[in-house]
């Protein structure tokens, strides 16, 4: 079992998502910043879908019970193993009682520990992704245990990488969204030419932009949304919705993020800045 | 039965939106299922379909697309849909709501607004079907549709931060259960004790889209013993089935 002494601001167990019941208007969920969950798994041999803990700028404290290898990526924080610094993509050997804790955070914004062999948490409706209320919890609270099994002697095909995170940049490639041609010329030049930031409302559901373009009075019936889905509120508000997003909404849904540049949203943080690229 | 006209957008990487007439009609409802029958019979594994209205989600959980291709093979389903018609079975779910004022709390304003006796209100919610149109916004939020237009009332100016799970409410021209605790600005007319979502069971979902469902009034009495069969798992709610 790892053991949740301090839970961090926001931590939870995610493996590639819930897929097979959106029509039951289940979110998939899920890593937000997938590329970076894979690389961590990668790096273990792990399945790319075995689950992860993602945390969010502020790292938790973590004890293990039993040997095993972790790898950490994602957002560059500084991570510390009984108070001795580790990298990130690497594989690190774990022993029984040893405690991992987080201190600053220098880039980016969630970060993954990935664990040999993944976290053994209950699957419900086919994954271990937390997401209230099909997990009992939204996240890790203090005195959690997380199951995972022991491994001892492993010996790692490559023990370190050197990454160049795809999340340095700013650049968001978006495609034309179902409603793509209720934008105005206008409303086009204001949404590509300038950037935007990251308002302090965002989270696993959804992220919204700070600055406003030009509003619209278009209302539409109800229809599916997916992660990346940017809709475009009646004031002008652009939404974009992530990986507990809703699957179905009542805005026109403008554009639509690549999966690589959700990756990269999914580091962003209040004030960030953004540019859409259409592709 | 006559098929609909359909248009097919790209969605993103991996997904595809096919819209038919902007309605909200049963028979354009009818329309799609028959395609999505039509569509699972082809048997490709990874694809999910979700409903909303006059529009179906389709996403390929495999891997990323190309629209073309896919544009020629839903067409080439759709062509074929009507020669293959499937027997579908779909429920009419009487659901219990009490619509004392300790749930319904926004009850008595809003029959004043609508110029009904609370009385009134009641009869009139409980003696219509809705068709579920989707199921969506939560997991096991059902779209419904056929609310009479002497029920039709705007959200509340300012939402409420938490509205209880069960909730019955009325907002334009929509009623519907809030299957959790949520944030929300419908007005509050009851509530309903049957579990819409628990994903513990096999079908976590018992309510399908193209099912009806229909209000019945009950005491507080009865509210209490439905919400505690339904802890110990022996509430069924009532059904019949409709084109049997």
């Amino acid at each position: 079992m790892l053991k949740v002494l301090k839970p961090g601001l926001y931590t939870t167990v995610q493996d590639l998502g819930r897929y097979g019941h959106r029509d039951i208007g289940v979110p998939i969920a899920g890593a937000m910043d997938v590329e970076s969950v894979k690389k961590a798994n990668l790096l273990l041999e792990n399945d790319e879908n075995d689950a992860v803990l993602e945390i969010t700028m502020t790292g938790p404290t973590l004890q293990f019970d039993t040997d095993t290898y972790i790898s950490l990526s994602g957002a560059h924080i500084v991570a510390t193993l009984n108070n001795e610094p580790i990298d990130n993509y690497s594989v690190i050997k774990i022993g029984k009682g040893d405690i991992l804790s987080y201190g600053r955070l220098e880039l980016g914004f969630r970060g993954y520990i990935a664990i040999k062999g993944g976290f053994q948490t209950k699957k419900v409706l086919d994954s271990r992704s937390q997401f209230y209320p099909v997990t009992k919890s939204a996240r890790l609270k203090d005195g959690d245990e997380v199951p995972y099994s022991e491994t001892k002697n492993y010996e790692p095909k490559i023990s370190e990488v050197k990454i160049e995170e795809h999340f340095e940049n700013n650049i968001l490639k978006v495609y034309k969204g179902p409603e793509f041609s209720l934008l105005s010329d206008g409303q086009l030049t204001e949404i590509f030419a300038k950037p935007y930031t990251v308002s302090k409302e965002n989270n696993r559901m959804a992220y919204q932009l700070s600055e406003l373009i030009t509003g619209h009075s278009h209302s539409m019936l109800t229809s599916g949304t997916l992660p990346g889905t940017i809709q475009l509120t009646p004031a002008g508000r652009m939404i974009i919705l992530m990986k507990d997003g809703q699957t179905t909404g009542g805005y026109p849904r403008i554009l639509q993020l690549s999966e690589e540049s959700i990756s990269i949203l999914a580091q962003k943080k209040y004030g960030d800045e953004l540019k859409f690229k259409l592709v | 039965m006559k098929s609909y006209p359909i248009s097919i957008k790209p969605f993103g990487e991996r997904a595809v939106l096919v819209e038919w007439p902007e309605k909200v009609s049963e028979s354009i409802l009818a329309d799609i299922l028959d395609f999505m029958d039509a569509f699972k019979e082809l048997e490709i594994p990874d694809w999910e379909m979700s409903v909303a209205y006059n529009s179906l989600t389709m996403v390929y959980n495999q891997d990323h697309i190309d629209f073309e291709e896919t544009k020629n093979m839903i067409l080439e389903c759709h062509e074929k849909q009507a020669k293959s018609k499937t027997e579908r079975i779909q429920h009419l779910w009487t659901l219990p709501v009490c619509y004392d004022l300790e749930f319904g709390m926004d009850i008595e304003e809003a029959s004043k607004t609508l110029g009904l006796s609370v009385k009134e209100l009641i009869e009139q919610h409980t003696s219509h079907q809705y068709v579920v149109y989707g199921i969506g916004f939560l997991p096991g939020f059902m779209y419904l549709g056929g609310l009479p237009s002497t029920l039709e009332i705007p959200r509340r100016a300012e939402p409420r931060l938490k509205v209880q799970k069960g909730s019955v409410g009325l907002a334009s021209k929509q009623t519907g259960i809030y299957p959790q605790d949520s944030p929300g600005g419908w007005n509050i007319i009851g509530n309903c004790p049957v579990d819409l979502f628990n994903p513990m069971k096999d079908d976590p979902c018992f309510v399908k889209v193209g099912d009806k469902i229909q209000f019945e009034r009950i005491s507080k009495a009865e509210y209490k013993l439905h919400k505690i069969e339904g802890e110990v798992g022996i509430y069924e709610p009532e059904k019949v089935v409709l084109n049997a």
